[in-house]
């Protein structure tokens, strides 16, 4: 019985499914960026993307097939999510919702906006009607094709790492830094602390807009669905980049630039440790269930850490 | 000449409507010239912390006026009025970021009041003024310009908050007991650079303590308060005089009760 479940099991397939994982590891990253400036630059969980990751699909996607290249609708689906960052930032800022119910209040407005974007649950781009951006063709195709687009999409990446880097360096950014980290000192500082929240959240929804459109093109069409749980996908890989980086990123000169790759990788490793979960014939069903333990677990882990040294800690020394 | 900062008839009160409504300003009417560096004493609960935040804008006032060199400071937000002061709080962690480097936070400081830019966070040249400020601390700080301010002790937190309040001159340095959390010899190292700091720039200052000695020691003018109000306010010669049992005297002359709070008393 065992024997047999071992023997069914394929590495070539598990070989074959590779490229696939890692590109959709590339694309998500781009997401988990955004969630990284949230959850760890500015100290807010946003929930907002989930709503707005199908919004840059949707849009994209809708762009694309009314006739605009399908480069430029990923601008348009950056500065679609943009938007839905600034609502979930007036919600709290301006209105005083708290963080959390803000983004969910935007993410399931974002749903119905989702549907009247497409008008209906669903719509398609062909790869061969259009010059897409990035699509499941190009990591099945030629070896060429292949490798222009990974080449084109590991660039994009360092490309944005390059840009996100340069902007938190700058006093406007450091502004950003400085309200997640001690919103107090940042007042006494004369920094808006609410003008810099809606900032990291517009940017960061962006980025999530901008997965979106890639991530819809990839797959070959845009799904109101699409963002299920994108939340979960992207602390995910921020938190697998830093359990794994945290001590080789730590103390260098480009400290900052290399965590952001981390958390590129954080996502490549994700879909890789799924791809091999689901050729361990883990049911499909399961795998959000999966994730969301997964999650937990690396949240929980430096809490438990830090409650165990102070145990010790209390122990008199004798 | 016109007033560093004035206070006229301040009110506040908290929980307004609840079980735990608290007066904790009753008409606070104060006048600082330039340069005065007042000490401030009271029990807990006096209005002392809640003062300071007035002036810094940390909540809006129920009534009443405040003036910063003549500029009616009332309705701005907390952020805008970070141009005119300086502060150090109670808590080492509050005046610092502590995921950032002791660059970074000096950095900020050294932009309060001025706009955000897309330009570069940190210059070269401030890197070396700052180096050379760091010195005058004689904490060997200048060493370790891009450590992490969460990783240094509370009395360097302190210093370090204390630098960066002076970085853009502020019309007001406020000091919210800024020595309370500190063991002795470094609260007294502190006060030494408060002094200095505020010597060396001309600020006008006001500093909460809830230590009588250092009340008496430090600034020209030192005053009390108890339930929301100022109910002692001495300067100059008459200051200078004072001791530790004279201010014992009348705060039981002014309040009508003992004077209960131990903490006080450890001076």
């Amino acid at each position: 019985m065992i024997l047999e479940y071992f023997t069914s099991l394929d590495p070539a397939a598990l070989l074959r499914s590779l490229p696939g994982n890692v590109a959709q590891g590339l694309i998500w990253g781009i997401m988990a960026l955004g969630v990284f400036v949230t959850f760890r630059l500015l100290d807010f969980a946003d929930l907002t993307v989930d709503g707005s990751l199908a919004t840059g699909g949707a849009v994209a996607v809708m762009l694309i097939r009314g006739g605009v290249h399908p480069a430029l609708a990923l601008v348009f689906a950056f500065l679609a999510g943009m938007l839905a960052g600034l609502v979930t930032g007036l919600l709290h800022t301006a209105l005083g919702i708290p963080g959390i119910l803000a983004g969910i209040l935007t993410q399931i407005a974002l749903y119905s906006i989702n549907l009247g974007i497409m008008g209906k649950a669903n719509q398609a781009i062909n790869v061969d009607q259009y010059p897409l951006v990035a699509s499941l063709r190009y990591v099945t195709g030629e070896m060429s094709v292949r490798v222009m687009f990974f080449a084109g999409i590991i660039i994009g990446c360092l490309v944005l790492i390059g840009i996100l880097y340069w902007f938190f360096g700058t006093e406007l950014g450091g502004a950003i830094r400085t309200t997640g980290c001690n919103p107090n000192m940042s007042r006494a500082q004369g920094i808006s602390t609410n003008f810099m929240k809606v900032l990291a959240l517009m940017l960061s929804n962006g980025l999530v807009g901008l997965c979106g459109g890639l991530y819809a093109q990839y797959q070959g069409s845009a799904d109101v669905n699409m963002g299920r749980g994108a939340i979960v996908i992207g602390l995910a890989a921020v938190i697998i980049g830093e359990v794994l980086f945290s001590k080789l990123c730590s103390g260098r000169s480009l400290a900052f630039a290399y965590t952001m790759m981390a958390v590129i990788i954080g996502a490549i490793i994700y879909y890789m440790v799924i791809a091999i979960v689901l050729w361990l014939k883990m049911p499909q069903d399961y795998m959000k269930l999966f994730s969301a333990v997964v999650v937990a677990i690396f949240l929980a882990i430096p809490y438990l850490k830090g409650k165990y040294r102070r145990k010790r800690r209390a122990v008199p020394k004798q | 000449m016109s007033y560093m900062l004035e206070l006229i008839n301040i009110h506040k009160a908290f929980n307004v409507g609840t079980i735990n409504e608290k007066v904790a300003l009753n008409g606070v009417s104060l006048q600082l010239n330039p340069g005065d560096f007042v000490t401030i004493i009271g029990g807990n609960g006096a209005g002392k912390s809640t003062m300071l935040n007035a002036v810094a804008g940390v909540w809006p006032v129920d009534d009443g006026k405040i003036l910063i060199d003549g500029v009616d400071v009332t309705r701005l937000p907390e952020h805008k009025r970070a141009k005119y002061l300086g502060r150090v709080f109670q808590d080492p962690m509050t005046g610092t970021a502590a995921t950032m480097g002791i660059d970074e936070n000096m950095a900020i400081a050294a932009r309060r009041g001025q706009h955000r830019t897309l330009r570069w966070g940190i210059a070269r040249k401030e890197r070396e003024y700052y180096c050379e400020l760091l010195k005058t601390l004689d904490l060997g700080l200048e060493s370790r310009m891009s450590t992490k301010v969460g990783l240094l002790s509370g009395g360097q937190r302190q210093a370090i908050t204390l630098l960066m309040a002076s970085l853009q001159k502020p019309k007001l340095l406020l000091l919210d007991e800024h020595t309370a959390a500190l063991d002795p010899k470094t609260a007294q190292k502190v006060l030494d650079i408060s002094d200095k700091i505020i010597a060396d720039h001309s600020l006008t200052a006001m500093m909460v303590t809830h230590n009588m000695k250092d009340a008496i020691a430090h600034g020209n003018r030192l005053i009390m308060m108890h339930e929301g109000r100022i109910i002692y306010d001495v300067s100059g010669e008459e200051k200078k005089k004072l001791k530790v049992a004279d201010l014992l005297v009348k705060f039981e002359e002014a309040s009508g009760s003992e004077f209960a709070n131990d903490r006080m008393m450890f001076a």
